[in-house]
């Protein structure tokens, strides 16, 4: 299984609504429009060709600057049986910050899925027990969103370039 | 047969128990479950009914840190992971950094790297393999397992000065190469411990006792296993040939003969037989790795990350340079996204590794296994008698560390 086979498979079936980008790394990066997300997943899941029954990990990111699209949840998704690997990234609005659940399609999302909100408070749709898992209950931020710095945020001497984020 | 049967905890009758529901909290601090782990469990006399894990008791915010650190200060993040095996997540992020910054290693780090993950693996197994002789009521076992380990430890203190949390490694290699007395310890180790190690396998493997303690305690199938994120020696007991170490070579894996054990009914005895026979492998390739010793340097010349030696800082104006360019995270690294994995003790140890090219990574991700299986603990446990729970847990070698992150 290559790239070039796997864009043609899915873009057979999904036409112009994914857009697809093969990083330097050799991986397949799929942007896919958050309603199209669960049927592109059940495809990839039972596509016999493909066969990605296997979801490796998925987990939340956070680009403030992107107006309108600032969260992201980014899955790995595996093929054992043709060792071959794609990253679907799906993008939300921090405002409302809604994406379906993949629980129905892998037991394995339920936890990450809880930890994703529990980090950056993506609410995902149909998940049977949305609440937080690492952090305890009463917290009221979602901690890995990139307003919260480390470092103390009243320093003004400490500027981003020289000690990071 | 029969008496194998009367242990058997589904093929027990409802009626011999009384029918009342009792909550138990099983943790977060109890010594059976080794860790801080919380299970509320609803239980029918002594057979649950419903398992709920509580976890994050020993959360410390590892991504959220990786984000203020720079790349080199990150390996000590990941030795906190599963601590039991820190070597193999020290050099499974050392890795992903190279990958991320197209660095190419040479065989001899590749070789030591795999001496030491596999001494680290089979630290991680004896530990697990041990623990659950005593949760069957077998300590003796326990006891001479963990003289080998600590001579596994003492193995990396030569390399590299720390024994648990070891901080091994660096990014573009090793700090030093290894030593004589390494050398010497290993071969020392390589000659003793295989005749203990049989030893322990004999008080336990074909033990009637312990058979009857295991085999049919926390079952899974493989497809369910699949469906959970089961990887590593979890995943090969219910009969799944799925290894990262084969399957997407890393660090000259390809290099070696060794075989995957598998099982066949992901019971507790498999996981235990998996372990078992896996050590034995780990055994094998540390082998081939010390015969075939390539000669060459323990590091690549990446200046930009390895430090300088000490006393060129003191001398060299260009050590001085790039020593301070390191302890600075000043030293530019591409901008993309890289995931890299390794088979740690547990399975597939990920790295999800977002740069944008600052001297920090924007998003680090770690694909932890025990988190991802532990999900599929209520379900393993449903139906059986809680100390064949504790067994369970045991055997999935759930680390606090790594399911906390």
């Amino acid at each position: 299984m290559g790239n070039e086979q796997a864009i043609e498979i899915i873009s057979q079936k999904f036409g112009e609504l994914l857009s697809f980008e093969v990083d330097a790394y050799g991986m397949l990066n799929i942007t896919t429009p958050a309603d199209t997300m669960i049927e592109l997943f059940t495809f990839l899941k039972n596509d016999a060709s493909l066969n990605m029954s296997f979801l490796t990990t998925l987990c939340g990111i956070h680009y403030p600057f992107q107006k309108g699209a600032e969260l992201g949840v980014v899955y790995h998704i595996h093929s054992l049986e043709n060792n071959y690997r794609i990253r679907i990234k799906v993008w939300t609005s921090i405002d409302e910050p809604n994406i379906p659940s993949l629980t129905d399609l892998f037991a394995s999302a339920n936890w990450q899925e809880r930890e994703t909100f529990d980090f950056y408070g993506i609410n995902f749709v149909g998940h049977p027990k949305m609440e937080r898992i690492l952090n305890m209950d009463e917290m009221t931020y979602h901690p890995l969103r990139k307003e919260f710095p480390l470092e103390d945020s009243t320093r003004e001497d400490k500027a981003d370039r020289f000690f990071g984020r | 047969m029969s008496s194998m049967q009367a242990y058997n905890p589904n093929n027990m009758s409802l009626e011999t128990i009384d029918g009342e529901i009792a909550t138990l909290n099983l943790g977060p601090t109890h010594p059976a479950t080794h860790g801080i782990f919380q299970n509320i469990l609803k239980v029918d006399g002594e057979r649950i009914l419903s398992a709920e894990p509580t976890v994050g008791y020993i959360h410390r915010a590892f991504e959220k840190l990786a984000e203020r650190r720079n790349f080199n200060q990150i390996t000590t993040i990941t030795d906190r992971l599963n601590y039991c095996s820190s070597p193999i997540n020290n050099m499974g992020w050392e890795m992903t950094v190279e990958k991320l910054a197209g660095i190419q290693t040479n065989k001899k780090i590749d070789y030591m790297r795999v001496i030491i993950m596999e001494l680290a693996r089979i630290a991680d197994h004896l530990v697990c393999n041990a623990v659950i002789g005593v949760d069957t009521g077998a300590l003796t076992g326990f006891t001479y397992m963990f003289q080998e380990r600590e001579r596994i430890y003492e193995l990396f203190e030569e390399v590299c000065g720390a024994r648990l949390t070891t901080n091994i490694g660096r990014i573009g290699g090793f700090e030093r190469d290894f030593n004589h007395t390494f050398y010497s310890k290993l071969r020392t180790f390589l000659k003793e411990f295989p005749a203990r190690f049989e030893e322990f396998n004999n008080l336990l493997e074909r033990n009637r006792i312990f058979m009857d303690r295991v085999i049919k305690a926390g079952p899974i199938s493989a497809q369910r296993a699949l469906e959970y994120g089961f990887t590593g020696p979890n995943l090969r007991a219910t009969g799944v040939d799925y290894d990262v170490r084969v399957m997407n070579p890393y660090s000259s894996y390809q290099d070696f003969q060794f075989d995957i054990p598998i099982g066949k009914d992901g019971d507790t005895y498999d996981r235990f037989m998996v372990r078992q026979e896996e050590i034995r492998q780990s055994l094998r390739i540390i082998h081939q790795a010390l015969d075939g010793m390539p000669e060459g340097n323990h590091h690549v010349e990446v200046p930009g990350f390895y430090l300088p030696p000490k006393q060129e800082v003191y001398r060299s104006m260009e050590a001085l340079i790039y020593h301070f360019k390191i302890v600075m995270g000043e030293t530019p690294i591409p901008a993309g996204e890289v995931y890299h994995s390794v088979e740690g003790g547990n399975g597939e140890l990920g790295f999800y590794l977002v740069s944008d090219g600052g001297r920090t990574p924007y998003r680090l991700h770690f694909r932890r296994p025990c988190f991802i299986y532990y999900q599929a603990y209520p379900e393993m446990a449903k139906g059986a008698l809680i100390s064949d729970a504790i067994l369970t847990m045991s055997s999935l070698n759930v680390i606090a560390g790594e399911l906390d992150a």
